[in-house]
């Protein structure tokens, strides 16, 4: 099996979905970070800007979610009925982390004495809802029991050790795109201290990409065949060689304190890791059991969102990124962002 | 637990529970956002400094609302594959692209201004601000249009086909989206949204003038409402009609049920008041009614002939009792706007619109009744389509997803409880700022302490002094 992709509509969809939710990886990442380093920063000044520097783009950033949820749906009904079900409870803990951690970002300002406890549902909440996710893509990425067009699992199916250590690597992941945000968008003690987390979740999240990266090859023979069967190893062995050089920039990166660097290269990690993950899984959009054209919606439906989509994501980047523009800059707790 | 439970019943609760907790939100930020709209605009255009404290005053309350409303939605765009996969694998090709247009066109429209709208107002501008404003509330009726098409296609369905798979499959689009009952529901859902807003803003400025009836903005707020209420419940009551005979040609048994019509009248049907709808034995018991009424309201004609339940397979009826009732508790609220906004008339006429404790309270009592109007509304329409969720074409017991009862039940109970303690702090710090009359140099939602005022303004009176100047 090799790499050769033809182009199709089921294929231009395939990275459709792949790209909402890499940019929701992206965008969310960094935010439910943040929340769960909450608890690292326990004075209410330094929470009050950690918080500010998301506050007016987390909803914009959630909403990649939903496309990405909403996208699977049309373009890919039928494994969009067979995930769900399949992750069934970390999909629900996870929105209801989401929920948590969503309504803290108002109710906070709203109240003195429980505000502590808001700031808890925050950081709880991301928490939740980041293993969840890491959970569900490990869940998924083992494989899920199909028969017909139905999932035929039971409803625990998806807790193994392997999900345990995905969920454990998202973790580390968003924490360091949280910390190396910070560093960005911060300055003072807050920066210094968010330096010193770098480090030490750059190191936790290098261990996770590779416990990851060696257990899932030991999930079937296929994912291994895939990465170091000749001659697929050409194309394959650039991934972990360029995860290499972004550490080294990363840590340099680190090291001589460029604030706005740590965040972008983090982010340069992620998208390795995401192309590495992208490789296992080609062409099955359940692994293993249903490719991407047996799920296709059919061919109208794929053709009336694809308008869709080519007018309006780029339209949508741009209001976006002027978002992102209007409060530019570093946040403080003296006069917000300037 | 849950064991002896059906895996049907439980995820029909579940989505019952999660769906009527997530409509409050938008029924009011629909509204709200207009309404923010046009204080806004009355803001740059009069510079009167009352419009920019109630719009500063309606944000802070917005942002809670619209925050809740985002959270409780995103749940609900997983519900579908979560518990409904089947009813997902069939109808992912028609439904699918009209969520994801309302993801393209509203969600990120409103995400993406949102921040601007609630932090921005001194970093981009008064204009581009107004404009930012303007595109949230645009979002929030462009969302509208396109969840209520996909849901007026499951009561409707036109434009499709069946392919091999059993998937439903478009023809037609333009069919697909504007089919039959759509324009009647999004019409009588909009002016619900606006109604709840104004019956919401009516009671906090009805609430503040028993207090100090000389306040400029509870002054204006309420007249505003008022105003509203006045103009949109004739027009609401008009719209519900004509989406009532709408759904008489293409859902009929829902109306049998709404009427508590079991058998049916061949010279004329009676209009059923009030009665006890009996499922098991079709009839309504104690039932107090007007003879003719109903083929008069539905068919224009007083003998015209109205079919009941009886010409209906019994399979295929609907829960009569709570269709029947709930649709009695909307009828009884829209006449009871009907009435609010004849009185605030007639007050106005007579030059005691902000003085009448009578007028007050009733607006008061009326604060939270677009709520259970929009509720009530729901419950109607959806149980009025039971058995099925694809009216006619595919059952609700043929739509779920393969999960034994304890991962439903589970999950309704976790939804349950997070519900319940999130959204009732969330009332609770709304209620808390409504208690608050708007304040000269009101400040928008960051702006209460202004050693971190992102944005809006550093102190009390800046806005104020800025405008002025």
């Amino acid at each position: 099996m090799g790499l050769g992709v033809d182009v199709d509509l089921a294929t231009v969809w395939a990275f459709i979905i792949a790209f909402a939710v890499f940019v929701y990886v992206v965008m969310d990442g960094f935010d439910l970070g943040l929340g769960m380093l909450f608890p690292l920063f326990p004075k209410k000044a330094d929470r009050d800007v950690m918080m500010n520097s998301v506050a007016p783009v987390w909803d914009g950033n959630e909403t990649w979610l939903v496309l990405g949820g909403g996208g699977l749906f049309a373009a890919f009904p039928l494994a969009y009925a067979v995930l769900m079900p399949a992750l069934y409870t970390p999909m629900i803990i996870m929105l209801l982390g989401l929920v948590f951690r969503g309504v803290a970002f108002e109710f906070r300002w709203r109240t003195q004495r429980e505000r502590n406890r808001w700031d808890i549902a925050f950081a709880g909440g991301s928490l939740l809802a980041t293993f969840a996710q890491g959970v569900a893509l490990g869940a998924m990425l083992q494989g899920v029991h199909v028969e017909g067009r139905a999932y035929a699992g039971g409803w625990w199916d998806w807790l193994t050790p392997f999900s345990i250590l995905t969920g454990l690597a998202l973790v580390t992941g968003y924490s360091l795109l949280g910390a190396t945000w910070l560093v960005m968008k911060t300055e003072g003690e807050l920066r210094d201290e968010a330096y010193r987390l770098s480090w030490w979740l750059l190191i936790a999240m290098l261990i996770a990409i590779g416990a990851v990266s060696i257990a899932t090859p030991f999930l079937n023979f296929e994912y291994a065949q895939r990465w170091f069967a000749w001659p697929n190893v050409l194309a394959t062995a650039p991934v972990p060689i360029a995860v290499a050089g972004v550490t080294v920039l990363l840590l340099r990166a680190l090291a001589n304190r460029q604030d706005y660097r740590p965040f972008f290269l983090s982010l340069t990690l992620f998208a390795l890791a995401y192309a590495g993950l992208g490789i296992s899984m080609w062409p099955y959009i359940v692994p293993r059991s249903i490719t991407i054209w047996q799920a296709a919606a059919p061919e109208n439906s794929q053709i009336f969102m694809l308008v869709g989509v080519a007018i309006l994501v780029p339209i949508i980047l741009i209001y976006t990124a002027w978002a992102y523009w209007v409060f530019r800059g570093k946040v403080n707790a003296e006069s917000g962002y300037h | 637990m849950f064991e002896n439970f059906d895996a049907v019943v439980l995820a029909r609760a579940q989505f019952a529970f999660t769906m009527s907790f997530h409509i409050i939100f938008p029924a009011f930020s629909i509204g709200l956002a207009s309404y923010l709209a046009v204080l806004e605009a009355l803001w740059l255009w009069t510079k009167r400094e009352v419009y920019i404290n109630l719009f500063n005053y309606w944000l802070k309350i917005f942002a809670i609302a619209f925050g809740m409303g985002v959270v409780s939605g995103i749940v609900m765009s997983y519900q579908f594959g979560t518990n409904w996969s089947a009813f997902s694998d069939k109808t992912g090709p028609v439904l699918g692209p009209l969520m994801a247009y309302e993801v393209l066109t509203a969600f990120f429209l409103e995400a993406g201004f949102l921040g601007v709208m609630l932090f921005g107002l001194e970093r981009v501008g008064h204009k581009l601000h107004f404009v930012a404003t303007l595109m949230v509330a645009i979002g929030t009726l462009i969302s509208a249009f396109w969840i209520l098409s996909a849901n007026s296609w499951m009561q409707t369905p036109a434009g499709y086909a069946i392919n091999a798979d059993g998937q439903f499959v478009a023809t037609d689009w333009l069919k697909l989206i504007f089919n039959p009952s759509f324009p009647y529901r999004l019409v009588h859902m909009v002016l619900a949204a606006y109604l709840t807003t104004a019956l919401v803003v009516g009671a906090v400025g009805a609430f503040h003038l028993m207090r100090d009836s000389h306040k400029s903005g509870p002054r204006v707020m309420f007249s505003m409402a008022m105003w509203m209420a006045t103009i949109v419940a004739p027009l609401q009551i008009f719209a519900g009609d004509q989406h009532g005979i709408n759904t008489l040609e293409h859902q009929p048994a829902k109306v049998m049920a709404m009427e508590g019509h079991y058998q049916s009248h061949p010279e004329g049907a009676p209009l059923i008041l009030f009665g006890l709808p009996d499922q098991d034995a079709a009839v309504v018991r104690y039932a107090l009614q007007i003879p003719k009424l109903s083929s008069l309201i539905l068919k224009h004609a007083l003998d015209a002939p109205l079919a009941g339940l009886d010409t209906v397979p019994r399979e295929n009826w609907p829960p009569v009792p709570v269709t029947f009732w709930s649709f009695r508790i909307m009828v009884g609220i829209g006449f009871l706007m009907l009435g609010l906004g004849l009185f605030s008339l007639w007050t106005r006429w007579r030059g005691t619109l902000f003085s009448s404790r009578l007028l007050h309270g009733y607006a008061l009592v009326m604060g939270p009744a677009g709520f259970v109007a929009v509720l009530a509304g729901w419950v109607t329409t959806e149980t009025g389509r039971q058995p099925f969720t694809v009216f006619g074409l595919l059952r609700t017991t043929d739509s779920v997803s393969p999960l034994a009862a304890p991962a439903v039940g589970s999950s309704l109970i976790a939804f349950i409880i997070v519900y319940f303690a999130v959204f009732i702090a969330g009332a609770v710090y709304i209620l808390r700022l409504m208690k608050q009359p708007p304040h000269h140099g009101e400040q928008g939602p960051r702006g209460d302490t202004p050693a971190r005022a992102a944005g809006i303004t550093p102190a009390p009176a800046a806005i104020a002094s800025r405008r002025f100047n």
